[in-house]
């Protein structure tokens, strides 16, 4: 599904993504782990298609196509979907509308009709309902004066409403109660199928316990420096970051 | 100094066959206000209230004082027929047919200057030396309306006055509105502009509102016009003790110039003001805002909104002064002006000015510049939207945190249409 090969990005001079191989299939759930300013959420952006980023070298396919030929939004419409590590407030324009613009445009690119009134009222219960997120807040200034925990959860509200084939949660679990933290691993795990696949960014073993992985990856200073299976993240809860600073040159 | 020689003699020659010709109670006042006009002339780039609105191109045209020809009003751009209102036309300044209204009388100007209410309030509040165009129109006007709220009346439906024009030739108009609202009585009333043909129009109005002891008047003003049309406007409101006065005004992409003069003179205490604009420019247009509060009274209340959103080669300036008198303690006065570039040949100069001689107040202001925000653009492009929806979005939520403050819902819902119609003509290309 999405297939990252020596993927290379920087901001101004700044080469932060120094080569970054993943393979990530239908069905499955990678975990990305590493140190504050590894790169994790540089690379998010940059598969999202942050234009802040400059792609140096590599390649990107996600379903075949040329991740990095498409324009930001064309990317979520095929299917990618990043749950922000910090969602930004937008004073004025209201969850309820901004959700239903996304999904009509979504639609229009698959060549589907808007929804219909109705149709989307009932989705968005339905999705509210699964991700336990407050009714009150679905009408609101999208995430403003939203706490951090009704970010996240926002984050995982919309990706319920959209239904991506891809979805990066970059940190979605920093910040949550443990009642919040449940409630959204149970949602994800709802909406895990084997068509679609999740990349889990995060610095808690603790939400790997809810949301299984099938892979684990340590990032570090722009590169994948180890893979393993869930038991890396119990090793990496241990021992820390210092014993893997060499990289590793296979990739799962 | 005098710069349009020609239309300057032309309003003295005006000038000198209306004094030959009046039988009315204002030749004083006319006579200090055309003095006034002549000593000053039209405002140049070396008076600082004009500095980034040069008025003299606008000034070039052969204007003439007579329309010779019909307004016609056929709606116009500012569509409102969802709002129940009393409705008057003004053909080129000229009122038409008067509705009648309990409690209100509402004339011609013209028909009633020997009238208690304008001999004892028209022209009284203005300084004609700080206002040249002011003290233009106090000396020139012809016709106008005058509103006048008996006291304890409560006006059932606002009034809605429609300023058509439509000249034959180059026209030089100037309107004159006179609305008192006497103790605890109640107005709402909306200016909106209807413009035919193509010919120059330059409008210089004055409207002066008194808002006396516990009164509240709501006043919109809808600049919704084409480009033909130039607008220098003088908004002068005098605020007694316990009232309420709220003014919205909203300038939208179209008229080359518009000028905006709103001075509030609280002469009383525990008055109330809100002052909400927003101007949404393109083209080469220049929209320019300069508003006053001049708190002179203790426990007063001003909160004043302005927003401003620049597309193409648009300028538009923004100045906002707020006087605390020495002996207005107690003050609360707030002031905010936000703009959105959307192109970078656009241009505003915002100049907030506090003078503040009280030592017990609370005031604030602040003035931004910006364009969009990259990360709400990206934040909502990642889910789907594209760059122009995304854009358009933006725009919305900033503009119509202005136009929730309108408590009439036709003219809110109108103005939020006319925002998203002309907004979509408004990008660049991203
Ligand atoms: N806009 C930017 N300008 C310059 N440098 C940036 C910018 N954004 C990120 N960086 C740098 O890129 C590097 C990677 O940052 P990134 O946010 O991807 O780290 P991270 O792994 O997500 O960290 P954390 O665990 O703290 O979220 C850091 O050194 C960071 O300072
Ligand atoms: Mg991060």
């Amino acid at each position: 599904m999405l297939s990252i090969k020596n993927l290379q990005a920087g901001i101004d001079d700044k080469q932060i993504l120094k080569g970054i191989n993943l393979e990530v299939n239908a069905g499955e759930v990678h975990a990305i782990m590493g140190p504050n300013g590894s790169g994790k959420s540089s690379l998010a952006s940059v598969l999202a298609g942050r234009e802040t980023y400059e792609v140096t070298g590599g390649e990107v396919y996600f379903d075949g196509k040329n991740l990095l030929d498409m324009p930001v939004e064309d990317r979520a419409r095929e299917g990618l979907f990043l749950a922000f590590q910090y969602p930004v407030e937008i004073p004025g324009v209201s969850n309820i509308n901004f959700l239903r613009t996304a999904l009509n445009e979504i639609r229009a690119y698959r060549q589907q009709p808007p929804i219909d009134a109705k149709e989307f009222l009932r989705l968005t219960k339905e999705k509210q309902q699964l991700v336990e997120f407050d009714a009150k807040l679905v009408n609101r200034s999208l995430n403003e004066g939203f706490s951090g925990g009704e970010k996240k959860r926002n984050e995982i509200f919309q990706l319920a409403m959209l239904e991506p084939k891809l979805a990066i949660l970059d940190e979605t679990d920093s910040g949550l109660d443990i009642d919040a933290l449940r409630v959204v691993s149970n949602g994800v795990n709802k909406l895990r199928s084997d068509k679609n696949a999740f990349i889990v960014i995060t610095h808690y073993q603790r939400l790997l316990e809810y949301i299984v992985p099938d892979f684990v990856h340590v990032l570090y200073n722009g590169r994948i420096v180890k893979s393993g299976t869930k038991e890396l993240a119990l090793e990496l809860e241990e021992r820390g970051y210092d014993w893997i600073k060499e990289p590793a040159y296979s990739n799962s | 100094m005098i710069i349009t020689t020609s239309l300057y003699d032309q309003l003295s020659a005006l000038y000198a066959d209306k004094e030959t010709a009046a039988n009315e109670g204002f030749s004083r006042l006319r006579a200090a206000a055309f003095d006034s006009f002549s000593a000053n002339g039209f405002p140049t780039a070396k008076n600082e209230e004009w500095r980034f609105t040069p008025v003299a191109p606008f000034l070039k045209e052969a204007y003439h004082f007579q329309p010779a020809a019909d307004a016609v009003s056929d709606g116009g751009m500012a569509d409102l027929s969802a709002l129940d209102a009393y409705e008057v036309v003004l053909n080129n300044g000229a009122p038409g047919k008067l509705p009648s209204i309990p409690g209100v009388k509402i004339s011609a100007l013209r028909d009633v200057l020997n009238s208690p209410a304008p001999q004892a309030y028209l022209g009284q509040s203005i300084s004609l030396s700080q206002s040249s165009f002011a003290a233009l129109n106090t000396a020139l006007f012809s016709d106008g309306l005058l509103i006048e709220v008996e006291k304890n009346t409560v006006v059932d439906k606002p009034v809605l006055i429609t300023h058509a024009y439509n000249a034959a030739w180059p026209f030089f108009a100037q309107p004159r509105l006179l609305v008192v609202a006497h103790r605890s009585s109640k107005l709402e009333f909306i200016e909106r502009y209807v413009v035919d043909g193509q010919q120059a129009l330059f409008v210089n109005s004055v409207t002066e509102c008194f808002v006396a002891e516990n009164a509240r008047v709501d006043q919109y003003n809808l600049q919704v016009t084409p480009p033909n049309f130039h607008l220098v406007n003088f908004t002068q409101v005098s605020q007694r003790a316990d009232s309420l006065y709220n003014n919205h005004t909203y300038t939208l992409p179209g008229a080359s110039l518009v000028r905006n003069n709103l001075h509030l003179d609280l002469q009383a205490s525990n008055t109330e003001s809100h002052l909400y604009g927003l101007y949404l420019a393109g083209g080469r247009q220049l929209v320019d805002n300069h508003t006053l509060v001049n708190h002179a009274n203790p426990h007063c209340f001003s909160n004043e909104l302005y927003k401003g959103v620049l597309a193409d080669a648009a300028r538009a300036v923004f100045n906002g002064k707020i006087m605390v008198q020495l002996d207005a303690q107690k003050t609360n006065a707030f002031q905010q002006n936000n703009n959105m570039l959307l192109s970078d040949k656009a241009v505003v100069d915002s100049k907030p000015q506090l003078e503040i001689f009280a030592d017990d107040v609370k005031c604030s202001h602040g003035s931004t510049l910006g364009s969009f925000d990259e990360s709400s653009l990206f934040y909502l492009k990642a889910r789907g939207i594209g760059e122009s929806s995304a854009r358009n979005m933006l725009v919305k939520a900033f503009a119509f945190d202005v136009t929730r403050q309108m408590p009439l819902a036709a003219v809110r819902d109108c103005v939020e249409a006319l925002i998203t119609e002309k907004m979509e003509s408004l990008y660049e290309p991203a």
